[in-house]
């Protein structure tokens, strides 16, 4: 009886049901995509979650607008160059004369710079060359700076991903 | 019923296509762009040396082959700098520790691409080649030799050729047979009791044999290797053939070198190395006296009448960056060591700065379970790799060699 039934569905099956059992299979076909996607999605890294890589920004006090670009425009992984720290006051006066300290590491290696950037020269406008940089691997990199100008002191944490 | 199967095993192998790439492509973009970075075909030409005005002076480049295999170069010969550093053998010896007049308490280091180095040793003592080139020449343990003795050596035995390259040799005559700051009591009261004027002569000489050696030494370069030859296929979408194609264990180990061993975060660029020193917990040898890695050689380098800063430097201080951008202090410099060129690395065991492991095994199962450090503060974190994973990592590194 059973079997009989199922051969009477078959036969029919030829004509309409053939194609819900394609809508289905697509359907099927279509959530497995969207599960496989989501997947990747949820454990692709999220460029949102990563450091702050802006160039500009108020120093921690709010005292100074800090800038800081290499001075030749590219980061070269490996080798000693020359970075540009701009510093504006909160009005946009240039910054002169400021003594300047440069620390920092990378915070995922629980290690330092591998060299000791110095400020060596001041450009005028509020422009001071800070040489002796280099990033030996690539990842996540900060620079902190220390600055202290008639206006007081205070500091800025740049991080640059390489 | 069967229409139903065919639906439902396609979808599965779109599924399996999907999830696995087919097994192509190997690599992600990212991958890739990694891979592509450490081809040898990626490596810049080499800089010139403003510091040796020697440097790409043919003369002194083959002055300097002669003096490294001179025998005659040590107190006790036959000894020469290629007493260690064999030529045959990638210019290091095979041994844990090299052994000179004495037993060393580090490991030779091979040469290929040693004129890219901004620092020499394992700790970075010393910051140019032909100053490196000066340092075992007077080492009791290696060539245990004294500046005066060579500067009559090369008088004596090479006058001529010196000085077609140098320039004329200085007055030795009253310039002790032996004598030298760093030799023994003896050689360090005639030092002193020699005028500064003659020490200079004399130190002029020894620093020109550095220079010669180091011109020498620029022509070592690394050469192309089976992981060489896959990374260029692989940049240009050409199917790697012959010895260029990787098994599936090199793939995976190259996979983790890149990805989850972390290997490449130090080991990077067309040398494997980012030129820098790290603590990574490699243990102390029993019997060797203490070492603290690049925390004691920074005095040393700063005490180098022959560093970057000293007067036998040719051309102006902007060469000497690195010297002076150099970190000086910090516990990320106690038992930090320079992160070694990982070319030809299969061929040339044991390995680490005192031969702790004489084994690539024994090195990847090393950075598996990542010790803490004796002293000091170790940067790398533990893997936990399994048996295939370390095996893999060990295919990997021997593509390293032709």
């Amino acid at each position: 009886m059973l079997r009989a039934s199922r051969d009477v569905i078959s036969r029919r099956g030829t004509g309409l049901a053939s194609i819900w059992r394609y809508i289905l299979a697509g359907l099927g076909l279509a959530a497995l995509l969207v599960g496989i996607l989501a997947v990747v999605y949820l454990t692709a890294p999220h460029s949102a979650l990563g450091p702050d890589t802006s160039r500009s920004k108020k120093t921690a006090s709010g005292l100074f607008v800090a800038s800081f670009e290499p001075e030749r425009g590219v980061i070269r992984q490996g080798e000693l160059q020359s970075w540009l720290l701009t510093l504006k006051t909160a009005a946009g006066a240039p910054v002169e004369g400021a003594a300047i300290t440069v620390s920092g590491g990378m915070p995922q290696h629980n290690h330092g710079l591998p060299t000791s950037p110095q400020a060596t020269d001041y450009l005028g406008e509020g422009r001071y060359r800070i040489d002796g940089v280099k990033f030996t691997m690539s990842g996540w990199w900060q620079l902190r700076f220390a600055i202290s100008a008639a206006a007081g002191s205070d500091s800025v944490v740049f991080n640059i991903v390489l | 019923m069967r229409r139903l199967a065919r639906v439902a095993s396609l979808a599965a192998l779109a599924a399996l296509a999907l999830l696995g790439g087919c097994g192509k492509p190997q690599f992600s973009d990212a991958e890739k762009k990694t891979i592509a970075s450490l081809a040898l075909n990626t490596l810049p030409a080499l800089k010139a040396d403003t510091t040796n005005q020697y440097a790409d002076v043919p003369a002194a480049a083959a002055f300097g082959s002669t003096l490294f295999f001179d025998v005659g170069m040590s107190r006790h010969g036959p000894m020469s700098c290629s007493t260690c550093h064999k030529i045959d053998r990638q210019f290091q010896d095979d041994l844990p520790q090299a052994v000179g007049v004495g037993r060393t308490n580090r490991r030779t280091m091979p040469l290929a691409g040693v004129a890219r180095d901004p620092w020499f040793f394992w700790d970075g003592r010393r910051d140019s080649l032909w100053s490196q080139a000066l340092t075992p020449l007077e080492n009791p343990l290696e060539q245990a030799g004294n500046r005066a003795a060579f500067a009559h050596y090369i008088k004596n035995r090479f006058g001529e050729r010196y000085e077609r390259i140098f320039g004329p040799l200085p007055d030795l005559s009253t310039v002790p047979a032996n004598a030298s700051p760093l030799g023994t009591d003896a050689e360090k009261a005639a030092w002193s009791a020699m005028p500064a004027r003659q020490q200079d002569d004399v130190n002029r000489v020894f620093a020109n044999i550095g220079k010669a050696i180091a011109a020498f030494e620029r022509s070592i370069e690394p050469q192309q290797a089976r992981f060489d030859r896959f990374a260029i296929d692989l940049a240009t979408g050409t199917k790697p053939q012959g010895d260029a194609a990787f098994s599936p264990e090199e793939v995976l180990g190259l996979k983790l070198f890149i990805g989850k061993a972390n290997c490449v975060t130090c080991h990077n660029g067309p040398r494997f190395t980012d030129n820098s020193f790290h603590n990574t917990g490699v243990p102390p040898v029993n019997g060797l006296p203490p070492d603290r890695g690049r925390v004691d050689a920074v005095a040393q380098v700063q005490a180098d009448p022959f560093n970057c800063f000293g007067k036998f430097r040719d051309g102006d201080a902007s060469a000497c960056r690195e010297l002076r951008f150099m970190v000086k202090d910090g516990e990320q410099l106690v038992r930090a060591y320079k992160t070694p060129s990982l070319r030809g690395v299969a061929d040339r065991p044991p390995y680490m700065h005192a031969g702790q492991f004489s084994s690539l095994d024994e090195v990847v199962a090393h950075y598996s379970k990542a010790p803490a450090s004796i002293e000091g503060v170790s940067e790398v974190h533990p893997l936990d790799l399994s048996d295939r994973e370390r095996a893999a990592l060990v295919a990997f590194l021997k593509t390293m060699s032709e």
